[in-house]
């Protein structure tokens, strides 16, 4: 399944690493999550995780972030093991990351602009004039100059999402990681999301990492992509080869296929003796 | 084996309740030891009296005003018959400044700004804008909690001397001019009876004391919160207890500290 090269001839095994994923293990209470997970995550790409729900994928998003740490292995961001860091290291590899919550996350108390223009105020010395401008700048580039004076409880979910990512992308990060972007939208904020995620990464330079479980969406704006099943990376590959691929795991989730690896049944006993037919 | 199982029971919820205050205590100091943005960015404070001090308003007054109005009709009722209609003034000040200003104003408080606090913090905790924050660098205990804890503490003693002013004319409206006692002998007797640095002082350090306890219950239970529905709601419904619980406590004790029965 390893191809090194994409559909843009990108080779993902000769670029730079941005972020690295060696060997590693997470366990929650005594269960496995992840089990020898191995990345590589060049600069300038968008790269999506993939599984079901529950196969580890928003840990592993977690494990990135530093909200968490492995219990073997690491991850390297930029040459630095996230979880050797302390408190204020971890900050500021921070202020190089965005991310983008699931539902946004955006701060209710906050207006449209104030929401865009925190990380500015937080961790910058600019003027407030400047601070417009970038503001008015990132909020254009998700086409939503016109709400900065609005309430995050006056947007749609799907204007929300777009807000969010305006404030994602706020000090221009390298890294940029969205956990399940795509959830809940209607088909036309789907696709404006995701053309944004591919044209933001593209503009800035930066490398995205997609968790999500949206396979069509995905594989059209995606260089690579990993999915993950039971804590381990079952398949690997560009759109493409994921598209043509054979493995039945694969083509359940890219097809969206009830029965298969996955099963329909939550395994339980006999069903003729749970009717009481059989004794 | 039901009796190994009741002990099991009660060891466990005291190794919980050992864990909860430690983790409290740990969130207190943190919260101490972040909060240099609260006075450097002062506006951010002030921007949290307003929803927590400025907002509570309404009611500290008009509870504050119907607490001295009774205390103005059952003072003299007592005091005449004792013929001391006159000490109705210092009965209802002294009431007011070293008990009921701070305990009341201190409870009102818990109810409507302790309560909106826990539902605010464990709100932004479950629609993850506080982990947003962790991942923007920005310190969330720096950012949003110091500024609310201060914010709490600035507020409690405003709102308790307010609560006893009004309290005071609440009692000279019903005794006064209402019931007519003599106006002069009223304020004088106030005036004479009421001692700056024993009786008001003491009030503040009570409403102080109340304003940091229902402050770092409040704050702590919304962070604390379950990321749930049913977790906010719960966290809610200690915040009124535990603080309702803790301003009667600390006032017993703090009351034995400073009155002594003299």
């Amino acid at each position: 399944m390893r191809a090194p090269e994409n559909q843009a001839g990108f080779n993902f095994v000769t670029s730079q690493a941005l972020v690295e994923i060696r060997d590693v293990n997470f366990t929650y209470d005594s269960r496995p999550v992840l089990k020898g997970i191995n990345m590589t995550l060049p600069k300038g790409r968008v790269i999506a995780i993939m599984g079901g729900s529950g196969c580890g994928k928003t840990t592993l998003f977690r494990l990135i972030g530093g909200a968490l740490k492995p219990n073997k292995g690491h991850v390297k961001i930029d040459g630095q093991v996230i979880h050797e860091l302390d408190p204020q290291g971890l900050y500021d590899i921070r202020r190089k990351m965005g991310v983008l919550f699931q539902f946004g996350a955006l701060f209710t108390d906050m207006s449209v602009y104030d929401n865009v223009a925190f990380q500015m105020r937080e961790h910058t010395d600019l003027p407030e004039e400047i601070i417009r401008d970038l503001v008015m700048m990132k909020l254009h580039a998700v086409g939503l100059r016109g709400t900065h004076d609005l309430m995050p409880a006056e947007l749609s979910g799907g204007m929300a999402r777009r807000v969010a990512l305006a404030r994602t992308v706020a000090l221009d990060p390298m890294l940029i990681l969205y956990d399940e972007p795509f959830a809940g939208l209607d088909p036309i904020s789907l696709t404006v999301v995701g053309n944004l995620i591919r044209r933001l990464n593209d503009a800035l330079g930066a490398t995205s990492v997609i968790v999500t479980h949206d396979v069509q969406e995905s594989l059209k704006i995606v260089d690579y992509i990993y999915f993950i099943a039971d804590g381990v990376i079952v398949a690997e590959g560009t759109p493409d080869e994921i598209r043509a691929s054979d493995k039945p795991f694969v083509h359940q989730f890219v097809h969206g296929e009830m029965d298969g690896p996955v099963p329909f049944h939550y395994p339980g006993g006999d069903y003729q003796q749970d009717l009481g037919v059989r004794a | 084996m039901p009796i190994v199982k009741s002990l099991r029971v009660i060891g466990r919820r005291t190794v919980n309740s050992v864990w909860r205050l430690g983790y409290a205590s740990r969130f207190f100091m943190l919260t101490l030891f972040y909060s240099g943005a609260s006075f450097r960015r002062f506006h951010l404070t002030v921007k949290e009296m307003f929803s927590s001090g400025v907002m509570s308003l309404i009611i500290i007054l008009v509870a504050g005003m119907f607490v001295g109005m009774v205390l103005g009709l059952q003072g003299y009722e007592t005091l005449k018959r004792y013929g001391s209609e006159s000490a109705l003034g210092s009965l209802v000040a002294l009431s007011l400044v070293r008990e009921l200003g701070p305990v009341l104003a201190a409870l009102l408080f818990a109810s409507r700004a302790g309560s909106a606090m826990t539902a605010e913090i464990g709100l932004m905790k479950a629609t993850e804008q506080i982990a947003a924050m962790e991942m923007m660098a920005v310190n969330p205990i720096s950012r949003v909690i110091a500024p609310r804890f201060w914010a709490g503490v600035i507020s409690m003693p405003l709102l308790s001397a307010l609560f006893s002013a009004m309290g005071v004319f609440g009692g000279y409206v019903v005794g006064v001019v209402l019931i007519g006692v003599d106006e002069g002998s009223f304020w004088s007797q106030m005036q004479s009876a009421v001692d700056f640095q024993h009786d008001v002082m003491n009030g503040v350090i009570k409403s102080f004391v109340f304003g940091v306890a229902v402050t770092v219950i409040a704050l702590f239970e919304g962070f604390d919160a379950p990321p749930t529905a049913e977790g906010v709601s719960g966290a809610t419904t200690r915040t009124v207890v535990q603080s309702s619980l803790a301003i009667l406590i600390l006032d017993f004790i703090l009351t034995a500290f400073m009155f002594r029965g003299e």
